[in-house]
């Protein structure tokens, strides 16, 4: 699935030979799964709903020093607002941007709720949701392939999820706005690795009770012609 | 006093004996000259400069008061478990978990382990934030000239790597901030609204519900909109108290954080700490 470089490799990158042909790499990440890739300086990812309102846990962080990652909280206070849509820049915890939402079909996804966990899922719903899957385990397992762990987990992205903010206050997790097909797209600031977890949750409508599978599409060459 | 001389210098050091500072630890603690409980139960007494940090490991049952002291303070605070540092606080689940994004008296500051790190038992200020997180060094470079600990206008995650790197941990231990004493308010389209100070002498009261390791950066809201960088004085007390036990009405005050509580004391009773 991740045909890159390891992000925490220091090797060089400027090895291969340019190309010039930009045929996209799509994957389709079955429901509940995780999924991960480098996509390079210029290059674009968009992620496909391929069934509607299928919550997409995201983090990224800089291909060459994983210290630097998505923030939520700098992400939110550059843009002045907490839901993201085209025009927004995912900004790292040293408010260097790392990728922009260059299209979207939806309108607003969440920056606010992070992943769910076997963990929180105990206190949000009871200790019988306990054996469920869940998106933090998604990013150990995928983390764990390029040498993240669990202090390398921040607050993530919840690309078609719809979490709204009452006056005062009260915020959750409601019915989504997204539909089959719809789709958003981010292009890389600079080299990035991106974690993905499909989230798996069933307890809310984060999914519409049933978890269903999203396509990741990696399209263009990155600033050295190095196609994906 | 002549300072040629290791005798002399040894002499002009021992001479600052006593020298006060508006911001300085009081040590001991109970020498805190108005203590909010009795003497003896205070062990920490600090007042942290604007544009500076502090950090301390408190054990459970600890309480903690941060006091504006001016009206243009604001605490930064990150939490971790004292001896296992990679459960630590999780700003999104405390407010996913509590179906509420502003933090105040009653909430509860959630480890990513489903389990509460401390409470918020008092508040008189009502102006606080999870969702902006602090500062860095890039953004107050550009914002007001100067980002780096040792400058006039230091940035939050700077001050947070240096009290991270005094508890043997690095800037990827440090996850998203909350911050207290400056609010932030969302519209209904997403939209941030900075509402500010409640003003000077506004405490807001923290119980250590285990043992915490707690880094603290005073410095401007990063969506403070002055152009100027404007930091005032934290008084930082803390004292002995109990935890929250069951029966407490905290305990109960809603089922998501009664279940925190329960994985938290199973935690504690399986380790044989509590």
């Amino acid at each position: 699935m991740n045909t890159s470089t390891p992000a925490n490799t220091a090797a060089p990158m400027t090895t291969t030979t340019p190309v010039t042909t930009t045929a996209p790499t799509k994957t389709v990440v079955p429901a509940r799964a995780a999924w991960s890739a480098v996509v390079r300086t210029g290059q674009t990812l968009t992620i496909t709903d391929l069934h509607g309102n299928q919550a997409v846990d995201f983090l990224v962080y800089d291909a060459q020093d994983t210290a630097v990652r998505y923030s939520a909280p700098d992400t939110v206070h550059a843009q002045g607002g907490i839901f993201l849509t085209t025009g927004s820049v995912l900004m790292s915890n040293e408010y260097t941007p790392l990728m922009t939402v260059v299209a979207d079909d939806v309108g607003r996804h969440d920056t606010v709720g992070g992943a769910c966990s076997k963990e929180s899922n105990t206190l949000r719903y009871g200790h019988h949701t306990w054996s469920q899957h869940a998106c933090v385990d998604n990013f150990l397992a995928e983390g764990a392939k390029h040498g993240l762990g669990k202090r390398d987990l921040v607050s993530n992205i919840n690309w078609y999820m719809n979490v709204p903010v009452e006056k005062d206050g009260t915020l959750g997790i409601v019915d989504g706005i997204s539909a089959p097909g719809l789709s958003l797209t981010l292009r890389a600031e600079r080299d990035v690795l991106v974690l993905v977890s499909n989230c798996p949750q069933i307890n809310n409508p984060c999914n519409g009770f049933e978890p269903t599978a999203v396509e990741m599409t990696i399209t263009g060459a990155d600033d050295r012609g190095i196609t994906a | 006093m002549a300072t040629e001389t290791t005798y002399g210098a040894r002499d002009h050091a021992r001479a600052q004996e006593g020298a006060r500072a508006e911001a300085m630890p009081v040590v001991p603690a109970r020498d805190w000259p108005e203590p909010p409980c009795e003497a003896d139960r205070l062990v920490w007494a600090e007042t942290v400069a604007g544009g500076n940090y502090t950090h301390r490991v408190l054990a459970r049952g600890t309480e903690l008061r941060l006091t504006d002291l001016r009206g243009d303070a604001c605490a930064h605070v990150l939490l971790y478990v004292a001896d296992r540092p990679w459960e630590r606080l999780n700003v999104a689940d405390t407010v996913k978990v509590q179906w509420n994004a502003y933090l105040g008296a009653g909430q509860l500051l959630l480890s990513d382990q489903g389990r509460v790190l401390a409470s918020v038992v008092a508040d008189s200020s009502g102006r606080h934030d999870a969702l902006c997180g602090t500062s860095t060094l890039a953004r107050n470079t550009g914002r007001y000239g100067d980002g780096t600990p040792q400058g006039p206008s230091p940035a939050g995650r700077e001050l947070f790597k240096l009290a991270a790197a005094k508890n043997g941990l690095e800037p990827r231990d440090l996850p998203p901030s909350l911050s207290f004493f400056q609010g932030v308010e969302v519209r209904e389209d997403g939209a941030l609204d900075f509402t500010g100070s409640a003003g000077p002498g506004a405490h807001v009261t923290l119980r250590a519900e285990q043992d915490v390791t707690v880094l603290i950066a005073n410095v401007p809201h990063p969506s403070d909109p002055r152009p100027e960088y404007v930091s005032t004085p934290l008084e930082v007390l803390a004292w002995r108290a109990e935890a929250t036990r069951p029966g407490d009405p905290l305990w109960d005050a809603t089922p998501e954080g009664r279940r925190a509580f329960l994985n938290t004391a199973e935690f504690l009773a399986a380790r044989g700490l509590a």
